[in-house]
Parts: C-alpha cells; structure tokens; sequence
C-alpha cells in the first residue's frame, strides 16, 4: 500500500474525535488525545477551521466540527438505534446476572439513561429511562469518562459531589481510577452514588471505534459485591454484553 | 455460545416465517441458548401475487436447525423434542409419492383470490362461512388457495381425487418432511393452523363438509387435525434423527403462548411491519360484531381448545418505513423516536394511514391514508409524532373492539416485536390504553411459544404453570396522560378517521 501522508491522517484523526452529539474540545485535550504536541494539532485545527470543518467557540475557545462537515454527511450514532441494537444483549445480560441493566450515553455533563431492563424477579420496578445519572461516580459515568475525551473534559468541570463517604471527589485519586477503568476495561460503582447499591460497566465502541455508551449492571451491594468482592462472572458479563453490542454496531473483534 | 446459565436437555423451535426460516435452541428456563436464520426468496409473478419455492424452505429449514446445533454445540441426544410455528395461511399441494411440490406455496398476502372469494360469497357476501370458521372470506385464508390451485394447475384435480396429492399449510409440509416424507411423514396440521384455512369448523374443530363442497375441494388431501402439544412422531434421519416432533402453532398463536396468556381476558400484540393482537377468550368462541377474527388459541394434548379473538392492523412498522423510504425524513427507522420526541406534542396533526383502506373495526375499502389538522405551525417531528400515535390509537380500536365483544376489560397489554424497542410509542400506547404495557425479557415469543408447547407435550416442563413462572418482565409503561387529554385526543383521531372515508368513489 502506498505511502499516507500523515497531517491528513492527523486532521481525519481529530475528526473523528470531535464528531458525536455536541462535541467541544479544547486543544490539550484533542493533541493529548492524539498524540501531537500542541503546536502540531493547533497548526492542523487552524487549517481545518479554514475550510469550514472545524468552528472554534469564540467564549471558550473549544473546537467544534464544523456546519460544512455537517453537510458533507451527520453520522452520529442515534441513540434509540443503539437501544435498537442492544435490545436483545441488554435482555439476556439481565437473565443470566438476574440484576438490572442499565444502557447510558454522554448528554449534558451527565449519564443519560436511554434503555433499562428490569431485574427479572417479580418485584415492582420503575423505568428509569431519560433520567440522568451523575458522570464522576457511576459505573457508567466512570466508563464514559475513561473513554471519551468529551466525557473526560466534562467531569474535569463539574462539581464532584461526596453522596456517599466512598465516592471519590479528588482530582488525582479520580484520574488513577479513570486510568485503570482503561486498563482493566471496565468501572465498578460499590456504594459510591448510592448506599447499598454497586453497579459494573463497560464500554460500547461503534464501528469507528469510537465509544458511543457503557452497559452497567446494577443490584444490591450485597449480591454485585459479596463480601467486598465484585462478582467475577457478573464483570465478564457485562463486558460480554458490551463487546455483542459494539458488534451489532459494526466495531470489529477486540 | 453455552455458559453456566444453559445446560442441557433443550428444546428447539423452528419458526418457518414470511421472509425466512429460523431454529432456535432454548434451554429449561426459555433462555435462548442458540439461534440460526436463513431468507428465502419472495416470488412475485404478478402484481399482487406472492409465492415461495416450498423446496427452497424445506432446504432452509434443514440448514437452519443444523445450524443452530451446531452453534450451541450440541446433537439430538441433547433435544427433548421440536416445535413448529409458521406464517399462517401459506398452502401448498405436494405430490405424496414423490414429495414434490406441484406448484409453488401461495403465500398468505396472495391477493389472487379476491375474485374467487367474491364469488364464493354469493349472495350472502364475505361473511357465509364466518358462523362456521370464524373468518370472513378474504384472500389470506387458504381454502379459496387450495381451489385456485386445484383449478388452475393442469390435471391436478383428478391427482387429488385419486388420493395422490397433499395439502397442507408451512406446519404440515415441515413436519411431513420431518418425519420421513414419502417415507411414512406425517400428514398432519394443528387445531390453530387448521382454523385459518376457512375449512375448520371452530364447533367440531373438524373440517367442515358443506364448506369443502361449497369449494370444491376433495376431502382425500386434507391433513389429519390435531391438538397443538403432542407428538405427532419422531424426526426420521437428518441430524434430529429420533427425536419427537411434538408442536405446531401459527406465528400469532405461538406468540401468544410464548407470552404465557393463558388466561381467558389475557393479550398480546406484536408490533412488526403490521400488528397482530390476540386475545385468549378461554373455552368461548365469540363472534365478532366488531370486524375481530374468531380463531383457535391453541389446544394442549386431550384438553379442552382455548379460543381467541384477533384483530390486525395492517400499517404499523411499515408507516415508519414509508417515513424513511418514501418521505425520507429519517434516515434509520429507531431515528423516528428521535425526531418525534424534539417535540412535546403532536401539534394538532393526526396521521391515518389507511393506505390500502381501514381494517378492523372499520372494513372501509373506500378509505384512504390522510393526514389531518395542519397549521403552519406544524413541523416535521410533529408529523413524526403523529406516526407514532397512529399505532397507538390503532392498538386502542382494536382493544376498544375485544372489550365489546367479550365483555372482557384489558388489564394489561403484553407486547413484542421490533417496535417495542421504542420507548416513547410504548409510553403513548399505555397512555392511550389507560393500561400498563409490558415487554417480556424473550423478544423471541413466537419461537418461545413453539417451545413451550413442544416441551409440554413431552414433560419438559409440567404444565403452564411453569412456564408462566418462566416468563419475566423486561420492562413495564404506566399510564401518564390524564383523562381529559386522552378523551380529547381520542375524539380528534376518530374524527381523522372519518375524514379517510369515501375517498375511492368506483372500485374497480
């Protein structure tokens, strides 16, 4: 294969990131994201903003994709096809960990809720879809955050709330644990949002691997965690669950 | 794929559908441990007919089941037994010496009957057999099928006279070929398969005389009726070899019994391309003053046959597509959901398509689709939402229908298929229903139902009670909209309705 020229595959690179819902990023965040020193990724940006595919907010100089990329084609993944697509993982996901699944995308410096599977015992449950969950101390959250730069940017700004004497509010105690969520591949929430309740989750990728939500499974403390210990059949669970989806959605094996 | 969930013994099901053929192996608690699917070809000689190759599905239908055993890595030592459900209607004649199909099947949408039933009607009209058989005379069904084929296929009357050539619906040619073919298969068809062929009689549940003479068809190619659980033999080589063949349901019934409705006052509605609502009306058979079909729910083994009321809705899913494909103002079918919840409301416009006319309750084939209540002020995800409540007001009439005749009122809605997935159409259902609507965690109803039945006949699981205890919510939509709205909104969709009314003047 011929040679690629690089600043090119640069600039589609910083495209990438910057498509999604609404999707600003400062340029730390977009040249750490992609490697490049700052001076690198600016001189790109600067270009790409000449040609109308990147806008830079003039009140907080974050880039943007901008409105001729938009024409040229909107590919952001809809999110009731991903709950489209999930339907059927989200489902058995529940069945076999008997707890409820929970399926959240990024919006508003929050977890959006889009699809809730009920535990399968005969108990009266409420759907939580379209209620936000917070981004800095839920499973979800964790996931979203450790892999979407967007997410991680976001959580930087806002106020990290203690609900309970677990959660973790500290810059760098919160940056550690972002970094092993990539390193392991999952988040768990053990009584961090919500007294007696841990949840686990796990990121789902679309075909451009880029992260598009996070699947958790979430139950009493005592059953997700017995004995302080996360249940390891429940993690592999829903990192199987999260792994089917991104499948549907075209991401390759990995 | 097997984990620690699913171990053995199974149970498989295969579902010999529309546009394709499925298997699938499921385990004790009717998790589905594996699935494999294969398409077939849609044959369309003329406008508005519609055949498959039976030999192609029967091919299909062998590769499917290998298929998913393979995939759940296990071999017919491990099945208990196997459950059939089909599209309903589909009729075949095959040769029974030979085993080869003397036309293709005249699927179920086949419109080439309209003029025979016309004429079948005389001057009672569409409803002659309805006391009889519980179904107007419309193309679907498979008696009038059967005739066109016996008048139209050369020399093909005088084969069936002589004993030669078999009938059946996807139920019969599959368990036939199952159980050995030309050598010794089974030809039999279920009590629910059989009640839509307008040949049945739901008093007797036996074919009907008077009706076959009436169509002039011989008596010798008519499969033998039986109940829907047990096993009418065992698989006769292949990779099932040996093992009990022991169900058959239509898709809609198997649904039914997949969604454990086994209590009279208990339905269910699947929400595909069109909807199909059945409701268990226990040992009655009611007849429809409403438009609603009377057929068979199912019959387990000896016992008594539960009946049911059906009512359909032919534009549901496919309203969404003519969204997308014909107005394209979305892009992908799930994005209707986004465009329609951008707003609060459906802004006054109301969307009717009666696209082919009104079915149950109405029967207008004069009607026509019609959007209603435009101002400037609507918009397109205006419109979008008013897609969505079609379906919903859609469901309502058909609920409203089954109330009237059975005296029975909805408690709750147990519903499946593709559009369940949409959260605000399931929210709006509930609202207009003034009812909880309920998905079950196994989208795979139809094929589940199959399973179910199968499993009973052979004791798998002990009785209906088990399998109820199987069955597990997913999810759960309450009522939100207050009275008022909901009368006046319903008030504002039935005037839309009226307006759809009289718009062909002449049917040719």
């Amino acid at each position: 294969m011929a040679k690629n020229i690089q600043s090119l595959e640069r600039a589609a690179a910083m495209l990438r990131l910057l498509a999604g819902g609404e999707r600003r990023l400062g340029l730390s965040d977009i040249a750490s994201s992609i490697g490049l020193a700052k001076g690198t990724a600016h001189g790109i940006l600067r270009t790409l903003q000449a040609e109308g595919f990147v806008e830079q907010d003039a009140a907080s100089g974050r880039y943007q994709l901008g409105a001729e990329l938009l024409r040229l084609g909107n590919s952001y993944l809809d999110v009731h096809e991903l709950r489209a697509r999930a339907l059927v993982w989200t489902d058995d996901l529940a069945r076999s960990s008997g707890e409820s699944v929970h399926l959240g995308v990024l919006h508003q410096k929050g977890v959006l809720i889009v699809h809730h599977v009920f535990r399968p015992d005969d108990s009266r449950q409420v759907l939580e879809v379209g209620a936000m969950q917070p981004l800095h101390s839920t499973a979800l959250g964790k996931v979203l955050s450790a892999y979407d730069p967007v997410a991680h940017s976001e959580v930087l700004e806002v106020d990290r709330e203690a609900f309970t004497p677990r959660t973790t509010t500290e810059l760098v105690d919160f940056e550690s644990l972002l970094d092993m969520t990539r390193a392991r591949g999952w988040a768990a929430d053990v009584e961090e949002t919500w007294e007696g309740v841990a949840s686990v989750a796990a990121p789902i990728h679309d075909r451009r691997r880029m992260p598009v939500g996070a699947v958790a499974v979430t139950g009493a403390v005592e059953r997700v965690c017995p004995g302080g210990e996360l249940r390891p059949e429940l993690v592999a669970a829903v990192r199987d669950c999260a792994r089917a989806v991104s499948r549907d959605l075209g991401a390759g094996r990995f | 794929m097997t984990d620690a969930h699913t171990s053995g013994p199974f149970i498989a099901a295969i579902d010999q559908g529309t546009t394709s053929s499925r298997c699938i192996v499921f385990d004790k608690d009717g998790r589905i441990v594996s699935v494999d699917q294969k398409e077939h070809e849609q044959i369309f000689p003329k406008p508005g007919w519609v055949e498959h190759d039976a030999a192609e599905i029967w091919a299909n239908v062998q590769e499917v089941v290998t298929g998913a055993l393979e995939k759940a890595e296990i071999t017919a030592a491990d099945v208990k037994a196997i459950g059939i459900t089909n599209q309903r209607e589909t009729t075949l004649l095959w040769d029974k010496n030979t085993g080869e199909p003397v036309h293709n099947a005249l699927v179920w949408q086949d419109t080439r009957t309209d003029a025979l039933c016309k004429e079948l009607g005389r001057n009672v009209g569409q409803d002659r057999f309805r006391r009889e058989t519980g179904l107007p005379l419309a193309s679907y069904f498979s008696g009038p099928k059967v005739r066109w084929l016996l008048d139209n296929v050369e020399g093909l009357r005088e084969r069936a006279e002589r004993g030669d050539i078999l009938f059946g619906t996807m139920d019969s040619w599959v368990i036939w070929n199952l159980t050995g073919g030309v050598d010794g298969g089974h030809h039999v068809t279920d009590v629910t398969n059989a009640s839509r062929t307008m040949l049945m009689n739901l008093h007797t549940m036996s074919w009907d005389e008077k009706i076959l003479q009436s169509m002039e068809i011989p008596a010798a190619v008519l499969p033998e009726i039986r109940s829907s659980a047990e096993v009418y033999g065992a698989v006769k080589g292949g990779i099932l070899d040996g093992v009990p063949v022991a169900s058959a349901l239509g898709d809609q019934q198997a649904a039914l019994f997949g969604q454990t409705c086994f209590a009279e006052g208990e339905a269910k509605s699947t929400y595909g391309t069109g909807t199909f609502m059945l409701m268990n009306t226990g040992d009655k058979i009611i007849n429809s003053y409403s438009g609603l079909l009377t057929t068979v729910g199912y019959q387990i083994g000896d016992a008594k046959p539960v009946y049911a009321l059906e009512g359909s809705i032919a534009v549901t899913g496919s309203l969404v597509q003519w969204m997308r494909d014909q107005m394209g103002l979305i892009k992908s079918a799930a994005e209707i959901e986004t465009l329609a919840s951008s707003v609060e409301d459906n802004g006054g416009a109301y969307f009717v398509p009666a696209f082919s006319g009104l079915f149950a309750p109405y029967w207008r084939s004069d009607a026509r689709g019609v959007i209603a209540g435009l101002t400037r002020y609507v918009t397109k995800a205006h419109i979008a939402r008013a897609v969505l409540e079609a379906t919903a007001w859609q469901t309502r009439e058909i609920t409203d229908a089954m109330t009237k005749d059975s005296g029975v009122e909805l408690t709750a809605l147990k519903v499946d298929g593709g559009m369940t997935s949409n959260n605000l159409l399931m929210q709006t259902l509930s609202d207009f229903l003034d009812a909880p609507v309920v998905r079950p965690m196994v989208a795979e109803t139809t094929c589940l139902g199959a399973a179910y039945a199968a499993g009973l006949a052979v004791g798998f699981w002990p009785d209906t009670d088990a399998l109820r205890a199987n069955w597990r919510r997913a999810a759960e939509w309450t009522p939100r909209m207050d009275a008022d709205k909901r009368d006046r909104e319903y008030k504002s969709w039935l005037k839309a309705v009226e307006r759809t009314m009289g718009w062909i003047e002449d049917e040719e």
